[in-house]
């Protein structure tokens, strides 16, 4: 093996990012490296690029036992990096990005010519013919891409690690990058490939490893894989045993419309969407990361601005252009990022959890400090928050009690259609089952729920109805006895066939 | 109050050992005198000229809070006094000269939130256009002559007294009270602080971030053009080349001395004008200690230095680390002894 990695850990307050992790990469490979948001694939990274210090656990190159503590240091060592974005120096040539830091000199002077020369030379084997004199930012993403790679594989030499390398390329750049690609695994380099397109992981890559929150699920040769078991894999199947008991009951259908979304769409993010929302319900998006289930709700909340589509409750139209608005419609979202979008750190657990009423009564009407102090003494008590005082920062808490910080926000609201994109996302098992039952418990009381989630079990306990959300649109909807997690993982997986049968047709 | 007193004790703390210091060189540095009905002495002294910057840190730290910063408000404080000595030479009056004046800073203000909030240029470069341009401006409405005036209810601004006190003095201890309760009897405070934290989360909590940014560059607009009337209120004149020069990096200085993070968050007023009246008490101080005035800038930035690593975290870690060990060690020698 090139590069083993076993019982790899590192923990962030609150949150185990990898958890005993093990990986294998062998030289002249293409190894996958998947999972969802938070699984901990880029922490695996970094803590291999030396960006982050390992916590436990062992890492081998050819053999010899590596802890770099910084990126150059890795490079040195074999190992690149390739990121999504491409970190070169836009406003350099070819050449000079090609060679930075190594530029050929003569009398002191770096050497224009020896320089070019150079660079043509990195960049034989690439089917690349570009002029290297020119700006990198003259080139397509497509090519600094390769550009990048050139750079890397020439500084390192064993490993390339390329970091969600298509995200922003079309299909023909996809073509020659993995062109490039192959060429390098057959000149007997380890490529790890980290992305989200299901369908270029088939094409492209000889084995896969799974992580699922911080957590090896399973390593295989992808080509015995089929895509309903990867996704499987991806999701997890975790809650089982709660999970048998389905979701009998149906009375959720039966109740009165309260919020009826039309149309609504934006070009780029979301086909246009049709959804109604009852009162007292739960309703469910399920979709692999960038499907659009995340952006459906941006739009629902005025995060995004919808380009197209209305929206009603029983009295008439409703505005949900800006979050303000949404909130005065009576909306609330707790979102999937809750470091960067939800919690305020440095203010404490009572000015957090009265933020959005104070915001939504004016800054020149305060909330009493007296009120303040019951409301917070009461969402701690009520959600269980684990803290010593209401006055900690939030910044301190485990990520678990900081989300049930962020709910009780939005419960001092007392919204009427409360969103929840993966509640549950990096929280420990016992937090987890509370929110859950939370959940339920608000319905109850004539709350309309949203949740958002890639834990397919999650969703089939929590939801009424669930909608399937796949490469941008929303493509179905299950409910009743439809509800289970093998027609979702189908639903996900139907990706090649949805083609198949409009030709068919 | 326990709270907010515990919070100044740094700045309250260097102000002493301040006073000790000048003190020491100059004896009678707090001796204060009743003369012409007006109190008189070194500390009077400071707490007067000090009041330009302290205005200008009271709007600097709610700029700050937000994790922004204004670098226009020297530039404002000229243009403002331009604007208000023309007024008066153009026999408008008093009350028209400061209601223009702050106008003036008011919409200078809005330029520059503006710039940040809507257009989203950072605001160290959105606030850098008017401080280079505002110059410009200033000189177009004095034209380039220094704009001299005899009014003296105007001039009573900024070399008046009442009650035996400098007005200006009363003046930066009123805006700062004002802003202060402002700020905490309202809902204001928390607002900004969580904008300055994490605007997008303040945004999606419905926080109207974008409105309370414009409005905290406006307040530093209006504090800076409340602190150009008095700067030409006291030399009965607009000079458009030096009003207010520099000033803005002293406001800067004042809100970091005060403990307030640039980064944004939490922020204390209190503790920024004290930090203004440390560094009054620092420029009165060297010049009342005898040194040559050549030697003012060298001992200021000495003095700065010495006060900003003594309040840094890093430091105060290391420190602790320090005598962490050093109790250790101690232990370990009665153990053997």
């Amino acid at each position: 093996m090139l590069l083993t990695i076993r019982s790899l850990t590192k923990t962030f307050p609150g949150t185990k990012a990898l958890d005993g992790v093990r990986f294998d990469l062998a030289a002249g490979e293409v190894h996958a490296l998947l999972g969802e948001n938070g699984a901990g694939k880029s922490t695996l990274i970094k803590c291999l690029t030396g960006a982050y210090r390992r916590d436990a656990g062992e890492i081998r190159l050819d053999g010899q036992a590596i802890s770099p503590t910084s990126t150059s240091e890795a490079q040195e060592l074999g190992i690149g990096t390739v990121y999504q974005e491409v970190n070169l120096l836009p406003n350099l040539t070819v050449a000079q990005n090609l060679t930075f830091g190594r530029e050929p000199r003569r009398f002191g002077l770096v050497d224009g010519r020896a320089q070019k020369l150079a660079a043509q030379e990195m960049l034989r084997g690439y089917g690349l013919n570009i002029d290297v004199g020119r700006d990198l930012s003259s080139y397509s993403v497509a090519i600094q891409q390769i550009v990048a790679i050139a750079r890397a594989v020439e500084l390192s030499g064993k490993v390339l690690i390329l970091d969600e390398p298509t995200a922003s390329l079309d299909a023909a750049e996809v073509r020659m990058l993995f062109d490039v690609v192959r060429r390098l695994r057959d000149r007997g380099l380890g490529i790890v490939f980290v992305s989200h397109f299901l369908d270029q992981v088939f094409e492209i890559t000889d084995r896969l490893t799974v992580l699922r929150n911080g957590q090896h699920v399973v390593t295989a040769e992808t080509a015995g894989l089929d895509r309903l078991a990867l996704i499987q894999h991806m999701l997890g199947r975790e809650l089982e045993a709660v999970e048998a008991q389905g979701h009998a009951d149906t009375s959720a259908t039966q109740k009165p419309e309260m919020l009826t979304f039309t149309n609504m769409g934006r070009a780029g993010v979301i086909e246009p969407f049709d959804l109604s929302v009852r009162k007292g319900e739960v309703i469910g998006f399920a979709g692999l990361l960038g499907s659009g289930r995340t952006e459906s709700a941006e739009l629902l909340f005025g995060l995004r601005r919808a380009q197209t589509g209305t929206a009603r409750d029983t009295e008439g139209p409703i505005a949900i252009d800006t979050p303000g608005n949404a909130i005065a419609a009576g909306f609330g979202f707790a979102p999937e990022d809750r470091k960067t979008d939800g919690i305020v750190a440095d203010l404490s657990i009572r000015e957090n959890i009265i933020l959005a009423l104070q915001a939504r009564r004016g800054w020149a009407r305060p909330l009493p400090r007296a009120e303040q102090d019951r409301l917070a003494a009461q969402y701690i008590a009520s959600l269980d928050i684990r803290t010593s005082d209401a006055e900690k920062a939030i910044g301190d808490l485990s990520g678990g009690n900081q989300q049930k910080v962020v709910l009780a926000r939005w419960l001092a609201m007392n919204p009427r259609f409360l969103i929840l994109d993966e509640p549950t996302r990096g929280i420990d098992v016992g937090a987890h089952a509370e929110i859950l039952k939370l959940i339920g418990k608000l319905t109850e009381g004539g709350m309309s729920v949203l949740i958002i989630s890639s834990e397919l079990d999650e969703l089939v306990v929590a939801a009424d109805r669930i909608i399937v959300v796949r490469d941008r649109r929303h493509v179905r909807e299950l409910a009743g006895e439809a509800l289970s997690a093998d027609t979702i993982l189908k639903a996900i997986a139907a990706e090649d066939a949805a083609p198949a049968s409009e030709v068919a047709q | 109050m326990i709270r907010s007193l515990r919070r100044v004790t740094p700045q309250l703390v260097t102000l002493m050992v301040l006073a000790a210091l000048v003190s020491w060189f100059f004896p009678t540095f707090l001796q204060i005198e009743m003369s012409d009905g007006r109190l008189v002495g070194p500390v009077i002294d400071i707490l007067k000229r000090g009041a330009p910057v302290a205005i200008l840190a009271v709007g600097m730290t709610l700029v700050v809070a937000t994790g922004g910063i204004d670098l226009s408000v020297g530039t404002v404080m000229a243009i403002t006094g331009a604007v208000a000595a023309s007024a008066l030479v153009s026999g408008w009056g008093v009350p028209m000269a400061l209601l223009l004046a702050c106008g003036a800073g008011v919409i200078a203000g809005l330029w520059n939130g503006c710039l940040v909030a809507v257009l989203g240029i950072q605001p160290i470069v959105a606030t850098l256009i008017l401080m280079t341009a505002g110059r410009g401006i200033a000189q177009l409405i004095t034209e380039g002559r220094i704009l001299t005036f005899t009014d003296t209810g105007f001039s009573w601004l900024g070399s008046g007294s009442l009650l035996g006190i400098p007005v200006p003095t009363l003046l930066w201890l009123l805006t700062a009270v004002l802003v202060a309760a402002l700020m905490r009897r309202t809902a204001l405070g928390l607002l900004i602080e969580a904008v300055g934290i994490n605007q997008r989360a303040s945004a999606l909590a419905g926080v109207n971030a974008r409105g309370l940014i414009v409005v905290v560059y406006m307040a530093s607009g209006l504090c800076a053009a409340l602190a150009g009337i008095i700067a030409t209120a006291d030399i009965r004149g607009a000079d458009a080349n030096n009003a207010g020069l520099w000033l803005e990096l002293d406001a800067i200085l004042a809100v970091v001395i005060g403990g307030n993070s640039l980064l944004g968050g939490r922020f204390s007023i209190a503790a920024a004008v004290l930090g203004a009246m440390i560094i009054q008490t620092i420029n009165t101080g060297i010049l009342l200690a005898g040194f040559p005035s050549e030697y003012n800038l060298v001992i200021k930035a000495v003095l700065v230095l010495a006060i900003l690593m003594i309040q840094s975290p890093h430091l105060a870690n290391e420190w602790a680390l320090i005598r962490m060990q050093a109790a250790r060690r101690r232990a370990a020698r009665e153990q053997e002894g």
